[in-house]
């Protein structure tokens, strides 16, 4: 994936076909042949957006029909340690993302961050010496697109950042992140990020050198609302594991889905807090009847106190209400002819009942009349 | 001042909110703060006229330097008239297709620039856009608008630990796909929301709105605490009072 492979353009085909479910274990089929065991676009791992599955997997299967970094018909393997992590303005992920970093450093990994939304400063705020010296930041917050005077920018613009974190990793497992995707996705051509950021977690040298344990992994932070299904689609068929956010009365959760080359993608939800050194917490999951701001000491208030019609029974009044009888009793008679219908029901039947003030008289009140 | 080096998103949705806008200007004016007003929706005597009812004087602070204001209505006019060489903030009007804010941007860095000379210091610089939505119906695309504000935030709020203050719509049902990228993209760079909105069940004459506070980027990772409140609100003459969801005086 050099710079002299032609860049896919990314067109919606005209009348988008729905998708064929997702997940399986890719026996090629057709057009879906250079998919292996991918669902197209991962359509069911955005719950948070409204548009049709259609659209979205028509958008994924466009990219995937131009073809992949290889060329039209070579399947396009997800990198295997490209983690996108998808927030919303309600549930940030610069936290989690800055948490999965501290890990990272932690391992002794040397940790390679692009940043373009935040500031050096910023992004270092709350993390300890020791964190801090394996942290190398490459700024692209101050002046990305070289906008000032004595040009503080990076040379060769966000491209060339980021091919430049490719050499930069020296011998031994590393970790980069990206803060952010989103940022990326808008100032670069999506095929271009896709190409880079593949060529990125793949290893340079030969794959036999080096062992699995010391490969490159690649975090990245994108912005769910800021893109259509298209890009959406194509960086999540890149990752390997992605990261929804989302949570429930303060609580976060991370809905993660799992791409394992040959196998089912794994779908699991966790339930996390991070601390204020940014440690992460996994929590298991908040019962849903929890109100942590309700008063628990509020006494219940009787609603037919004060009221200016009165809502209480007495005694005598509840007994003459429960021997009250009903104006219209199903009188067994009738329960029966019900039960047994067709025994000559030639014309219809009425079922009179009388009640306590009815007068029967059998006679027939016309005998009067001298007609 | 405890708050620097922010970015406070002010939004509005099926309402008017450019009452904040009045009041964060007559606020930071007062708070003796160095002010760019980038007033592209009304005239400055109007300002002006919400100002001198909110306590400060716009004409005066514009005077003694205090207030440096772009007026978009009558500059976006000289844009045609002056020579194409000439730099202009509103310089994206004349072109083809709308480029970058770059001009903007020179004109805000210029304005808000903290000079070492002997004249009255004053507190932060503050940057006020009304508003970034009519930039959308100007032809600029919304990844310019955000980097403008994104190169804003580098200068102001992170080198010169000044504010940013910048009103956007929010255009609801209307599947505007700009307005929404637009929206959504500065709230993630935001680190408070401000949104007033209309009253679901519609207008009323005592309750004008209410206004949902959002701390987008606490100082603390995610706590258990309540990042947002809600608050009702009424405009009056002089001022606006602000009560609990339900508690209007007019409804008590």
């Amino acid at each position: 994936a050099g710079p002299g492979a032609p860049a896919a353009q990314l067109r919606q085909p005209p009348g988008g076909s729905p998708p064929p479910p997702g997940g399986g274990t890719g026996a090629p089929s057709g057009r879906r042949g250079c998919r292996e065991g991918h669902g197209a676009g991962g359509s069911q791992s955005h719950p948070r957006r409204g548009e049709s599955p259609a659209e979205r997997g028509a958008g994924g299967q466009a990219w995937a029909a131009r073809g992949g970094p290889h060329g039209r018909g070579v399947a396009p393997t997800a990198s295997p340690r490209l983690r996108a992590e998808a927030d919303s303005v309600e549930w940030e992920g610069r936290s989690l993302l800055k948490a999965l970093v501290k890990k990272s450093a932690l391992r002794g990994e040397q940790v390679h961050v692009l940043g373009c939304e935040v500031s050096e400063e910023e992004f270092r705020e709350g993390f300890d010496s020791n964190i801090n010296s394996r942290l190398v930041y490459h700024d692209l917050f101050r002046d990305p697109l070289s906008w000032s005077k004595p040009g503080k920018a990076l040379p060769g613009g966000p491209l060339e950042a980021l091919r430049a974190l490719d050499k930069r990793t020296v011998s031994g497992p590393a970790t980069i992140a990206l803060d952010s995707l989103s940022w990326l996705l808008h100032h670069l051509p999506c095929p271009t990020l896709c190409q880079t950021l593949h060529a990125l977690s793949r290893q340079d040298s030969c794959p036999g050198d080096t062992p699995p344990g010391e490969q490159v992994r690649v975090l990245g932070l994108l912005h769910e609302e800021l893109h259509g299904p298209g890009p959406l689609g194509a960086l999540s068929s890149l990752a390997q594991t992605e990261v929804t956010l989302s949570g429930m009365m303060g609580q976060a959760s991370a809905q993660i889905l799992c791409r394992r080359p040959r196998q089912r993608p794994t779908h699991q939800t966790q339930w996390f807090s991070i601390l204020p050194d940014f440690s992460l917490e996994l929590q298991a999951e908040p019962p849903l009847e929890s109100q942590p701001r309700s008063d628990p000491h509020t006494p219940s208030v009787d609603p037919t106190t004060h009221l200016t019609f009165n809502l209480h029974l007495s005694k005598k009044e509840r007994e003459a209400k429960d021997s009250l009888t009903l104006p219209f009793q199903f009188s067994s008679e009738k329960q029966q002819a019900l039960l047994r219908p067709g025994l000559g029901q030639a014309t219809s039947h009425i079922f009179y009942e009388p009640d306590a003030y009815d007068d029967l008289d059998q006679e027939d009140p016309d005998d009067d009349l001298d007609v | 001042m405890s708050v620097q080096g922010k970015l406070t998103l002010l939004c509005d949705a099926k309402t008017d909110g450019s009452f904040l806008v009045h009041h964060f200007l007559s606020f930071y004016l007062k708070a003796n703060c160095k002010v760019c007003l980038v007033a592209l929706i009304q005239s400055f005597s109007h300002y002006n006229i919400v100002g001198q009812k909110l306590g400060v004087s716009l004409t005066a602070a514009r005077e003694r330097g205090q207030l440096v204001v772009l007026e978009g209505l009558k500059s976006g006019v000289d844009v045609f008239f002056r020579p194409r060489e000439e730099p202009h903030p509103l310089q994206f009007l004349r072109e083809a297709n709308a480029g970058d804010l770059q001009p903007l941007y020179a004109f805000v860095r210029d304005a808000l620039q903290p000079v070492d000379s002997g004249e009255a210091a004053w507190r932060c610089p503050v940057l006020l856009v009304d508003d970034l939505s009519v930039l959308l119906s100007l032809g600029v695309g919304p990844v310019a608008v955000l980097d403008f504000v994104h190169y804003c935030r580098a200068t102001v709020c992170q080198e010169w630990k000044g504010n940013v203050v910048c009103l956007v719509h929010d255009s609801g049902d209307t599947e505007d796909e700009e307005s929404d990228v637009l929206l959504n993209g500065l709230s993630h760079q935001s680190h408070l929301i401000l949104r007033a909105e209309g009253l679901a069940t519609g207008f009323c004459k005592d309750v004008h709105g209410q206004l949902r506070i959002l701390w987008r980027r606490p100082l603390q990772p995610t706590t258990h605490r309540d990042r947002s409140l809600t608050y009702q609100y009424k405009i009056q003459d002089k001022s606006v009072s602000f009560f609990a969801k339900g508690m209007s005086p007019a409804v008590l």
